[in-house]
């Protein structure tokens, strides 16, 4: 065993067993962060709190919640909503939050595609940012059936259809994941364990294995510029503070951080207390009724895109097309070609597939949510194929790209 | 500024987004359908019939019109309405489906026009006549031979503005427009009424089973037991939530769902009790709102004074 000193303080004492100042030296005080970012790059830090709210707001709701399709909707609805006191601060907190983050899930995946911080290097990063998301969508689904209303039950339905596989109609499949011919109590409550314990588990995981793959390639900056980290922290270190190209994260990075969560929390919580129809639609305020199909079913914003890479096709194409779209982002840093990590508007072409790519996941996803009929079929099958042809264009776009 | 262009691009699209998939999506996947201020003459039942019975109702909405001009008698319209406490009293009993309401408020609750409409013929005031087309009779059907002359409807509607319009809570107003038909289980509500505490579980379930009793006969009547309205105010838009009560089958054509004719004031008093039940943290979130958001206003300028003190030494 190592030997210890009589301590002077707490802290020392502390130190000796536990080594903190080595620990806030690594993690916070001296982990370096480029200084030539905006506020783009405060987008994971704003992620990692908004999980923190769902994850405190989820633990209040997981008091009161009852898994069982008779009490379901009636203990959030009325014991949530009536009787526990500000329990309906911790469900909208809950329910906008979860729709939230994934507007700050896209934003900072499209602020890696733009400033190509998925490349040489930093592919680790990207990867398991993907997991994040992947992993986020299920939590948001299974979620989503808790409340078991309407638009749960038939969401639950058409998503654990897809499992039949088209033609090959796999619906013993089905039957599996549902643990019943059609949703219910079996469902409920397995979506109840994935949602509360083994996904918002892996979550924790995969958000310090993501943290962790940043540790070696370092966070990107604005202009690509590759930074020899070990020099720039030498002379921020010597006090040439103003010359030096890296700033720490505790307390340079973070004071920027905290800023921008400010405004963050501003527009969230006007959201939360008088903007929340988004994110709780009227559909699911209707108690689940398996002889009643609402008139238009269709996911929350942030799946539509996909929603409709399915829509558009017949029923086998749509299938393989969804599940190259559910995939494709993951070969992201593969499948660009090109030499340079630069932001888009230096990539020449580049740029270009950044902006059609942006547009079409826009076009697909308010598609999503119209009904497949007329013109808005035709644009939908238009907009995916465009979705599916960005892949190998990507390829081509890069391969020709010189070397800045 | 580049942070203030890249923030304008974010913002943009984000509103896009939102506009697609919000106001945009919700007015292609609803049909748009016209709001008349609870104003009862008849022009959309006129609109939408199409059969040989566009012609009855063009008269008969000319007809309830001019009754509307007819100055009514309050003292001679008390004698009208005696014959009407037959079945509309304390205590009223289920007949033909439902239990006739108390027509306690009725002068707070509901349209001048439409009452003298519902007095004239009941199935084509609610216009649920489809459902009566020969084969049935409405259950206030006889109302059409016992009230004839428009003089007469004039004066029970006369009376029953001016002598039974006291004040009225939203409570009321729910159990006298809807409560009949539509239970209400978040406020322990059902179609007999607000259910009451027993002492003997046997009295309780004696009670269950004549609340099972009335939603089978309403049941029966309706062809299926109206929905309950706990969280209706949450599931329905607002415009829909109106133009539904003005004219149920201008939503859902082919409802037996009546119309039951309740004016601006009357319906503002039902949706302020759905409104209590279904959406009860309003108030709160209202009231607690403002300064939740000014904290951190607050905290957005304390932290940007930060900001700056840290990052002048870098810069």
């Amino acid at each position: 065993m190592a030997k210890f000193e009589k301590a002077k303080s707490v802290h020392e004492w502390l130190d000796q067993r536990l080594a903190i100042n080595t620990l806030q030296r690594v993690l916070s005080t001296e982990y370096w962060i480029p200084k030539d970012i905006n506020f783009l790059w405060a987008m994971g830090l704003v992620l990692a709190v908004t999980f923190g709210l769902l994850l405190i707001s989820g633990i209040f709701l997981l008091m009161y919640y009852k898994p069982d399709v008779a009490t379901a909707f009636d203990s959030v609805n009325y014991t949530i909503m009536t009787e526990v006191g500000y329990g309906w601060l911790w469900r909208h907190i809950h329910g906008v939050a979860a729709s939230v983050v994934f507007l700050i899930i896209y934003i900072h995946m499209f602020t890696g595609i733009y400033y190509g911080s998925y490349k040489k290097g930093r592919e680790m990063i990207w990867i398991s940012g993907m997991l994040l998301f992947v992993t986020f969508s299920a939590e948001a689904f299974s979620g989503y059936m808790l409340p078991w209303g309407q638009m749960s039950y038939w969401a639950g339905m058409v998503i654990t259809n897809l499992f039949s596989g088209g033609s090959l109609e796999a619906y013993g499949l089905v039957e599996w994941i549902r643990g019943d011919y059609v949703p219910g109590d079996a469902f409920l409550t397995r979506f109840f364990m994935l949602h509360v314990f083994l996904l918002p588990l892996v979550i924790i995981g995969l958000i310090v294995f993501h943290f962790g793959t940043l540790r070696i390639p370092h966070v990107n900056n604005q202009e690509g510029e590759e930074i020899d980290f070990d020099e720039a922290a030498k002379l921020y270190k010597e006090g040439k503070k103003k010359e030096s190209k890296v700033i720490p994260f505790n307390p340079v990075f973070l004071s920027k951080d905290v800023f921008v969560l400010g405004i963050y929390f501003v527009l969230f919580f006007y959201l939360v207390f008088f903007h929340f129809e988004f994110a709780m639609d009227p559909v699911n305020f209707d108690t689940a009724d398996g002889l009643k199909t609402p008139p238009h079913i269709y996911p929350e914003w942030y799946f539509l895109w996909s929603y409709e890479i399915l829509r558009p096709f017949s029923k086998d194409i749509g299938l393989i097309a969804f599940g190259i779209a559910q995939v494709a982002l993951f070969f992201l840093p593969f499948i660009d070609r090109s030499p340079n990590v630069a932001p888009a508007h230096k990539r020449g072409l580049f740029k270009i597939w950044f902006w059609v790519f942006i547009v079409d996941m826009i076009i697909l996803t308010i598609l999503g949510k119209l009904p497949p009929q007329g013109i808005f079929n035709d644009l939908g099958l238009v907009a995916a194929i465009v979705f599916l042809l960005l892949g190998p264009a990507l390829v081509v776009v890069t391969l020709k790209e010189k070397k800045l | 500024m580049r942070e203030f262009k890249i923030l304008g691009i974010v913002v943009f699209f984000t509103l896009v987004t939102y506009w697609g998939v919000e106001p945009f999506a919700h007015s292609q996947m609803h049909k748009h359908v016209e709001g008349h201020e609870f104003v009862y003459d008849g022009t959309a039942d006129i609109e939408e019939t199409v059969d040989a019975k566009k012609e009855m109702k063009k008269a008969y909405w000319a007809d309830v019109a001019k009754i509307a001009t007819l100055k009514g008698d309050a003292t001679s319209g008390e004698a009208v309405y005696a014959m009407c406490m037959g079945c509309h009293m304390e205590g009223a009993v289920n007949m033909g489906g439902v239990t006739p309401p108390s027509l306690e408020h009725t002068g707070a609750l509901y349209d001048k026009n439409y009452l003298i409409a519902l007095i004239k013929d009941p199935a084509v005031a609610m216009n649920t006549d489809h459902k009566f087309a020969d084969t049935m009779m409405h259950p206030m059907g006889s109302i059409k031979t016992m009230v004839t002359e428009p003089q007469q409807i004039a004066d029970v509607v006369a009376y029953l503005l001016t002598k039974k319009a006291g004040e009225v809570t939203p409570k009321e107003a729910y159990a006298e427009a809807c409560g009949r038909c539509h239970e209400m289980r978040y406020a322990k509500w059902t179609q007999l009424g607000k259910t009451p505490f027993f002492k003997e579980k046997k009295d309780e379930l004696a009670h269950q089973i004549k609340v099972l009793d009335e939603q089978a006969a309403v049941k029966g009547y309706m062809g299926k037991l109206p929905p309950d309205l706990s969280m209706i105010i949450r599931a329905r838009s607002e415009h829909f939530l109106e133009t539904f009560v003005e004219n149920p089958q201008s939503q859902l054509a082919g409802t037996s769902m009546p119309r039951v004719g309740l004016s601006k004031e009357g319906y503002e008093k039902v949706t302020a009790y759905l409104t209590m039940i279904g959406d009860p943290s309003k108030p709160a979130r209202e009231a607690i709102g403002p300064w939740v958001i000014l904290f951190f206003v607050v905290f957005a300028v304390l932290a940007y004074l930060w900001k700056k003190e840290t990052w002048r030494e870098v810069h």
